[in-house]
């Protein structure tokens, strides 16, 4: 992995029209993509991972919804405001998806072979003989069976995790310099899916494509992602690299979220869980969204948004309990747990929370 | 989670449970091919395997959705294959109630929460006026952590989580003893996946309930089971108590299961061996001398007899070592 950056997304804002009025899906977001790097954004359904990453592919309805403001930068390209033609070169060719649902978004009425072969034929300008040879060869590659006479087969005919294989097939023929995959497992049993995370990681390797990796399950993203996005109602809250995320998180939420998931240890019988749901962003609240729903919420929370703040070259999060002034707290136990395992991987003491870190201007 | 059931009583007996579809023909599918167990009053049995391992057509079958192939399902010792009538089906399912799997699609789109919640409660004759069952509606939203001011919404305002509480009113308005829960948690968030199953436990406790909760992992399943049955194409492979199936997964399908979950925590994912499974592994050519055999008190194998000491063994190298997947 090299440090150039593929995509740079820069302030998006999204909006939607609807009855009730502007639904403010994304509200202000920064990252970029590194060569070969899986980046991973996490977050609860609505809380705008889907939308930011369909900007990118400008997949959004073009009927209501609204670019409030940003750039999307690939290859010294704004994405927002190239021509529909020229998205189109760039849209499954250098910048591929894999969608959740492998069904709906594969043609029932055609073969899968055919499916395959489509974009090498609009996009490398193979003639469809070679296209389809090459999609025997990909087939073979995801790890679906006999593609000689499978390739001829239709959706229906295949159980769901070789769809979903179809799928990366399909994404992966013009060898994309990115892919975003939206929760490309969250609908396949976790046998399966252990399979088809580590398919992706292998090409990931060998292609070195670099991910935008959608999920809601963190498990997912401890065994795919170099790098962890935290997204709450439309903003990044938290963004490091894994390790930065799951043993030293720093904002409330990322605490929660940790803390909610299950793990196998037997002496752990009560779950916490995060209190209430997220904000409605038709009106977003004033101050940091999530106060109202976390419990270590301090009073200018209500007040005023924070700052994203740096806590090391990599890792920032936007919380209050990162400037110099707040009050120290004590995280969920589950959290502490795994600051010191932190410690101990590192050896670095960043345990405690109140050394606070300095203000970075231009990502707050 | 241990729970005191102290004298066990079954409250679902389920001997040599077949379901066959379109039996006889070419394309016979044998979605369940004899499987055994029972639910004891007051606890949750979770029922886990991946799609296509007949957990689901297990539990529609024991609601009743259906005409079941061979074997014998007891509900609180009644055949439930000889409930005729409709007198007679109300009563069986104004005891037995279901939780689905897709909050938006298990709710009536067009009809408001007061009308889905008291739905049930009018088909049961529970409340003859309409005041006294929106009071209760009232009761029961309440009951699962929503307002009241919600019972005149439609399913499409509320999100996922909501509407799967919206469904567990539901479930509850007739005051069951039995729920089954049919993946009522796989389509939502990991956060509000804890609240529900925070909220389910609750209502166990205050209601005296009694679950059947089917999954497709064994991750949730922990936090809510008392015992765990694996199951695998259409058989039953594995019965134990939760703790000591995650201690000793004796089956290798089991132990497959388990290697499979991701954890949050990459330092073990980078050092994770994952075993797969092949079913042929309890595929036997012979099946005089093969079922569920106990391998250690309430811990069953299907096995073929002269595996149970191998099991045994196994089962004893495992409790020494202590986990292995936490």
């Amino acid at each position: 992995m090299d440090n150039t950056n593929v995509l740079e997304v820069k302030n998006l804002a999204i909006s939607f029209k609807t009855f009730e009025g502007k639904v403010q899906a994304v509200r202000g977001v920064d990252f970029e993509l590194k060569k070969g790097e899986t980046l991973a954004i996490v977050g609860e359904s609505g809380s705008g991972k889907s939308v930011s990453t369909k900007a990118i592919n400008r997949l959004l309805p073009k009927k209501n919804s609204i670019i409030e403001s940003g750039q999307i930068l690939f290859e010294d390209k704004d994405l927002l405001t190239i021509s529909d033609k020229e998205m189109q070169k760039i849209r499954g060719n250098d910048i591929a998806m894999i969608f959740q649902d492998p069904m709906t978004s594969l043609n029932p009425t055609m073969q899968v072979g055919r499916q395959i072969a489509e974009p090498m034929v609009k996009h490398q300008g193979l003639t469809k003989e070679q296209a389809t040879e090459k999609a025997i060869e990909l087939m073979q590659m995801v790890g679906i069976k006999n593609p000689k006479q499978t390739h001829k087969h239709y959706p229906h005919q295949f159980s769901g995790g070789m769809r979903q294989r179809v799928m990366i097939a399909i994404s992966l023929a013009c060898e994309p310099k990115i892919l975003i995959a939206d929760e490309p497992t969250t609908a396949l049993d976790v046998t399966i899916q252990a399979q088809i995370l580590n398919l992706m990681n292998n090409l990931k390797k060998d292609l070195e494509t670099s991910i935008i990796f959608i999920t809601h399950d963190l498990g997912v993203v401890a065994q795919m992602a170099d790098r962890v996005a935290v997204m709450y109602a439309g903003q990044i809250v938290e963004i490091g690299t894994a390790d930065e995320i799951f043993y030293n998180p720093m904002h409330p939420y990322t605490w929660g979220l940790l803390a909610s998931m299950p793990t196998l240890d037997i002496h752990q019988t009560d779950l916490y869980n995060i209190p209430g749901s997220p904000p409605n962003l038709l009106h977003p609240p004033k101050g940091d969204a999530f106060a109202s729903r976390n419990e270590f919420a301090l009073a200018v929370d209500f007040e005023q948004e924070p700052e994203m703040f740096k806590v090391t070259d990599t890792h920032f999060a936007k919380t209050w309990l990162l400037h110099p002034k707040a009050p120290s707290v004590t995280p969920p136990a589950e959290v502490v747990r795994r600051k010191q395992k932190y410690e101990q991987l590192f050896g670095e003491k960043k345990l405690r929370i109140q050394t606070g870190g300095e203000v970075v201007g231009s990502r707050g | 989670m241990v729970a005191e059931v102290e004298q066990k009583k079954p409250i679902v007996e389920i001997t040599g449970f077949k379901q066959y579809f379109n039996a006889g023909k070419k394309s016979e599918v044998r979605a369940v091919n004899d499987v055994s167990f029972n639910i004891y009053e007051g606890e949750t049995f979770g029922l886990v395997g991946e799609s296509g391992s007949g957990k689901s057509t297990t539990g529609r079958a024991l609601i009743k959705l259906g005409d079941i192939t061979g074997g014998q399902i007891l509900y609180k010792g009644q055949d439930i294959s000889k409930i005729r009538g409709r007198k007679k089906l109300l009563d069986f399912r104004k005891s037995m109630q279901m939780i689905f799997q897709d909050p938006y699609a298990s709710l009536n789109p067009r009809i408001t929460v007061k009308d889905i919640i008291g739905g049930a409660l009018k088909v049961h004759g529970i409340y003859k006026n309409s005041k006294e069952r929106t009071e209760r509606v009232y009761e029961l939203l309440e009951a699962v952590g929503l307002s009241k001011e919600f019972a005149n919404r439609y399913p499409k305002e509320f999100s996922g989580g909501q509407c799967q509480r919206v469904g567990i009113a539901r479930a509850l308005a007739v005051e069951p003893d039995f729920i089954i829960a049919d993946e009522a948690i796989s389509a939502l968030d990991v956060s509000i996946q804890a609240q529900v199953i925070n909220l389910l436990k609750e209502l166990k406790k205050e209601n005296n309930l009694t679950y059947l909760f089917i999954a497709h992992d064994l991750s949730m399943v922990k936090y809510i089971s008392d015992r765990i049955g694996v199951m695998n194409s259409g058989r039953m492979l594995e019965v134990a108590e939760a703790d000591e199936l995650y201690i000793a997964p004796l089956h290798p399908y089991t132990e497959s299961l388990l290697s499979a979950i991701p954890t949050p925590d990459p330092e073990n994912e980078r050092n994770r061996v994952r075993t797969e499974y092949d079913p042929k592994y309890h595929q036997y050519d012979d099946l005089t001398k093969v079922g569920l055999h106990e391998i250690a008190p309430d811990h069953y194998i299907y096995c073929h007899e002269n595996e149970i000491e191998v099991y045994r063994k196994k089962r004893e190298r495992l409790l020494r070592e202590g986990q292995k997947y936490a």
